[in-house]
């Protein structure tokens, strides 16, 4: 059993110094397809538990359709990691959160990982590790990537969501009546269209805000692959029914 | 929000503006938002180019660039003082 992690974050937070970490020299880069965007990935073993990592492109936002950002919301949404990380700058938590809470809105098997702890305090900014994690609903935890710390703490909880014995209830981001109102009237029908493999809620956000090009990626991936790796989400029902 | 509003491209040099309004439309109206370009966020007018365009401002801790053609689309207005 090998779980698939994706690391999310701004530019500049220390995600690929974490990232080496992790992997060491067992890493390979390449292109994602058709783009020219940097592809790193890896696969290390932890405390038995053997993991292949992907490095996504740092970016502050996943919604302005920028290749990077292309890159890194396609892989959240059609590879659907086991869990994705999401690397945060302490010193900059408010722009840095905005990226969190996108991921959050896409999967709720997310760990989030507070880097730069040091550089923080050093500007006298104290941050509340228990209050993010009520607050997020999701694993918190403190780590320096450059002083390779807080790695096994972050670990624990990695293997946590991944084996799926905890499943994280990240905190559900309210709109505006109107938007409301729309969200459940598109629901039913991406439901039909799309069955639960993806996030109804946040396809029907994107839907709102016109996301031509998420649009396309949503094409792109039915064509590609009529129910194969997918698919496996959709027999357990069968196998419900077959249990009767 | 309010009528004495003014745009970021007006705003003096050094002051803090609280954003009121983002009238910037489309994928560039997205990343703005992204950067803290959101309403209720204070900016700072860090500096002007010597050539008068574009201008420096701090958000969120971050410097950021913009030409008047989109700073003339963000609106807000001076806190701290009568900056302007």
């Amino acid at each position: 059993m090998t779980y698939t992690l994706a690391l999310a974050g701004n530019p500049n937070t220390g995600k690929s110094t974490l990232f080496n970490t992790l992997t060491g020299m067992r890493q390979h880069t390449g292109n994602w397809a058709g783009k020219t965007v940097v592809r790193a990935e890896g696969e290390f073993t932890r405390s038995g538990t053997s993991y292949r990592i992907i490095d996504l492109p740092g970016t502050y936002s996943l919604y302005s359709n920028s290749a990077d950002e292309e890159v890194a919301r396609d892989y959240i949404i059609f590879e659907q990691p086991d869990v994705t990380i999401v690397v945060i700058d302490a010193t900059s938590l408010e722009r840095n959160l905005n990226l969190a809470l996108q991921v959050l809105e896409m999967t709720n098997r997310v760990v989030v990982c507070v880097n730069l702890m040091d550089e923080a305090k050093k500007l006298g900014i104290r941050i509340d590790l228990d209050k993010m994690k009520k607050r997020l609903g999701v694993p918190v935890v403190a780590i320096s990537a450059r002083n390779k710390t807080g790695i096994d703490a972050l670990f624990t909880q990695v293997e946590l969501v991944a084996s799926g014995a905890l499943v994280p209830q990240p905190v559900k981001i309210p709109y505006n009546e109107d938007i409301e109102r729309k969200i459940e009237e598109l629901e039913p029908y991406i439901l039909e269209t799309l069955g639960t493999r993806y996030p109804t809620r946040w396809i029907a956000l994107r839907l709102l805000d016109g996301d031509e090009s998420l649009l396309q990626s949503l094409k792109a991936n039915m064509d590609a692959l009529p129910g194969t790796s997918q698919s496996s989400k959709e027999v357990i029902p069968h196998g419900h029914t077959v249990c009767h | 929000m309010s009528a004495m509003d003014n745009a970021l491209s007006e705003a003096a040099i050094g002051s803090q503006i609280l954003l009121s309004r983002i009238e910037v439309q489309g994928v560039l109206r997205r990343r703005l938002l992204d950067l803290g370009f959101v309403p209720g966020n204070v900016v700072e007018v860090v500096q002007r180019s010597p050539l008068g365009d574009p201008t420096a401002f701090r958000v969120n801790n971050t410097m950021i660039a913009l030409r008047k053609e989109e700073s003339s689309l963000i609106f807000g207005e001076p806190v701290g003082g009568d900056a302007r």
